[in-house]
């Protein structure tokens, strides 16, 4: 247990040290220009890491399967549905687009509604499996999916250049109101869930344990569910669909800790997506100045750490 | 006391139990036998609120069980199922401390810890209280989940089946555990269980359950006899007195 609690400080200190990088290499005196700018691009990287970080493991927990992401239940795909449809019906001049308030407020009442409705749905009987929901967002998410693809394909293709940079999650101009908008909804969020932390660390025994000891399974897992969806809603509405390394960190954290207490689970996990974020951003700013994507740099990094891991695997069998 | 009341349950169109009612007598051991198949899990899982009954009801201290809170309802009746499998690695005094739960939501104090210690010294697992679930054999690991039950210190302890997969040894081991559980602790256990000679020598009272009905329910002493077995399993066994245990010999070679 005091082994967890240094592995933590080290990787707090390592994410200060990557945010302080961040922020004030090369800034070169830039007080009034660069620094609160840089200041707001680090907080929204931050919003997004804790979200992705603490929706990942929680999920991951309900859902009792390790390689999950709550991508899965198809929220990235209805946010490209929404931005395609946007720029389909209005065009990329129009106020959906350019207002980004109204584009944020449209894309994550989007998700959550969207989320809303096919938990109504998947939940009105009792006792359902919840793979059953996964399998239904599943094939509800590819079904949105190829609806933008189709919608896509009409666009005009100077139009489609615009959709096209909403696929990608993007840190170089977010809205500096949005960002304290999406502050107050994630740290209100996460605050709630973390009250339920000894919950989930039961949850993880399986239903009927849980039941056992007094936790109303159901109840719980649809709080989490709620709460991921508002969560990656959120995010995804504020940078782009980023919702695929949060498998890496939550990945991370199980190995770092060998520990079934999400307290400090999802500490970790959150301090790996921020280390991950603010450090791979501040690679390809200063060191690659903009030649690559963030996303390039997590998928590479993240698909050598899963090699590593089924090679470990294979040899521990 | 835990009474049913006209409870049924339905999976599909066959009915798994059927308007079965039944009393619990408290402060003793009572065994559910009878045939796969027939409701004996099904009607532990309703009691212990696993599984909503699709008619009927089941009291607690003459209050639905419904209308207790899960939390307190935790604190009152514990149930462990067969099949225990975790995707989570803990070591027994961490599945141990688990049982708590419901008194601690997960925040130990000098009490609990205290519980969980003499859970695990009634278990004998004191040597071992720091090794993974996933290093123990079968024994120990049912040892480990009745431990929790322990900690969890319900009055009723209600067990699906807890014998499945052990030795004679560990069997015997549970059962008189589950003995002291009654007569030195005063709890009440409900217990399923698949080996009659296991019901005939530890049990006080037997419920024998076929095709969703109960047939038989009484003292140890009135259902194991040829005639009420006979009912309960289509099989005609003779019964052995030895060592004042009635031994049903259920053998047949010819």
């Amino acid at each position: 247990m005091r082994n967890n609690k240094l592995k933590l400080t080290i990787l707090a200190v390592l994410v200060l040290i990557s945010a302080a990088l961040y922020v004030f290499y090369n800034l070169n005196g830039s007080y009034h220009y660069a620094f609160p700018r840089r200041l707001i691009k680090v907080l929204a990287m931050a919003i997004t890491g804790v979200a992705i970080a603490y929706a990942t493991v929680t999920f991951q927990t309900i859902t009792h399967n390790r390689i999950l992401t709550p991508s899965i239940m198809g929220l990235d795909s209805m946010y490209m549905l929404l931005q395609t449809v946007i720029i389909f019906l209005f065009g990329s001049v129009s106020i959906f687009v350019l207002n980004q308030t109204l584009n944020f407020f449209i894309s994550m009442i989007g998700m959550i509604a969207f989320a809303l409705i096919l938990y109504r749905f998947m939940f009105r009987k009792e006792g359902q499996p919840i793979y059953f929901l996964l399998l239904v967002g599943i094939i509800i998410g590819t079904l949105l999916g190829s609806l933008s693809t189709f919608l896509q394909v009409l666009i005009d293709p100077n139009e489609f250049m615009n959709v096209q940079d909403k696929m990608f999650a993007s840190f170089n101009n977010v809205n500096q109101n949005l960002v304290w908008l999406s502050l107050v909804i994630v740290v209100l969020t996460i605050a709630y869930g973390w009250t339920k932390m000894g919950e989930l660390d039961v949850l993880s025994l399986g239903r009927d344990h849980a039941r056992n000891l007094g936790v109303n399974y159901d109840g719980v897992v649809k709080t989490m569910l709620v709460l991921s969806a508002i969560l990656i809603a959120t995010s995804t509405a504020l940078v782009g669909p980023i919702t695929f390394f949060g498998l890496i960190v939550a990945n991370l954290s199980y190995q770092f800790f060998h520990t079934y207490k999400h307290s400090v689970l999802i500490t970790g996990a959150i301090l790996f997506s921020l280390f991950a974020l603010i450090g791979g951003q501040f690679i390809v700013e200063r060191i690659f100045t903009f030649s690559t994507t963030l996303s390039v740099i997590i998928n590479f990094v993240g698909g050598i750490y899963f090699i590593y891991l089924l090679l470990k695997g294979s040899r521990a069998s | 006391m835990i009474s049913v009341k006209d409870i049924s349950k339905m999976f599909g169109k066959k009915k798994v139990v059927d308007a079965v009612t039944v009393d619990i007598q408290p402060g003793k051991i009572t065994s559910f036998i009878g045939p796969n198949g027939a409701g004996k899990s099904t009607l532990l899982s309703m009691v212990s609120r696993l599984m909503n009954a699709d008619s009927g009801e089941v009291l607690l201290d003459a209050s639905d069980v419904k209308s207790f809170k899960s939390n307190e309802f935790a604190k009152r009746v514990s149930i462990l199922k067969q099949s225990n499998f975790m995707n989570v690695r803990l070591t027994i005094r961490e599945l141990v401390a688990f049982g708590r739960f419901p008194y601690s939501r997960g925040r130990l104090n000098q009490e609990d810890e205290e519980m969980v210690d003499k859970a695990i010294a009634y278990m004998n697992l004191e040597d071992m209280q720091h090794s993974f679930l996933d290093e123990l054999s079968g024994g120990q690991r049912q040892r480990a989940f009745i431990a929790m039950v322990i900690a969890q210190d319900t009055e009723y302890v209600l067990l699906d089946e807890p014998l499945n997969n052990l030795d004679m040894k560990h069997s015997v081991q549970i059962m008189k555990i589950l003995r002291k559980l009654v007569d030195e602790l005063g709890k009440t256990v409900i217990i399923v269980l698949h080996d009659i000679n296991f019901a005939s020598v530890y049990s006080d009272h037997i419920v024998a359950l076929k095709d969703g009905q109960i047939v038989k329910d009484g003292p140890t002493e009135d259902i194991i006899n040829t005639a009420s077995l006979k009912e309960i399993y289509d099989m005609d066994i003779p019964i052995q007195e030895m060592n004042d245990c009635r031994i049903c010999v259920y053998f047949n070679s010819k």
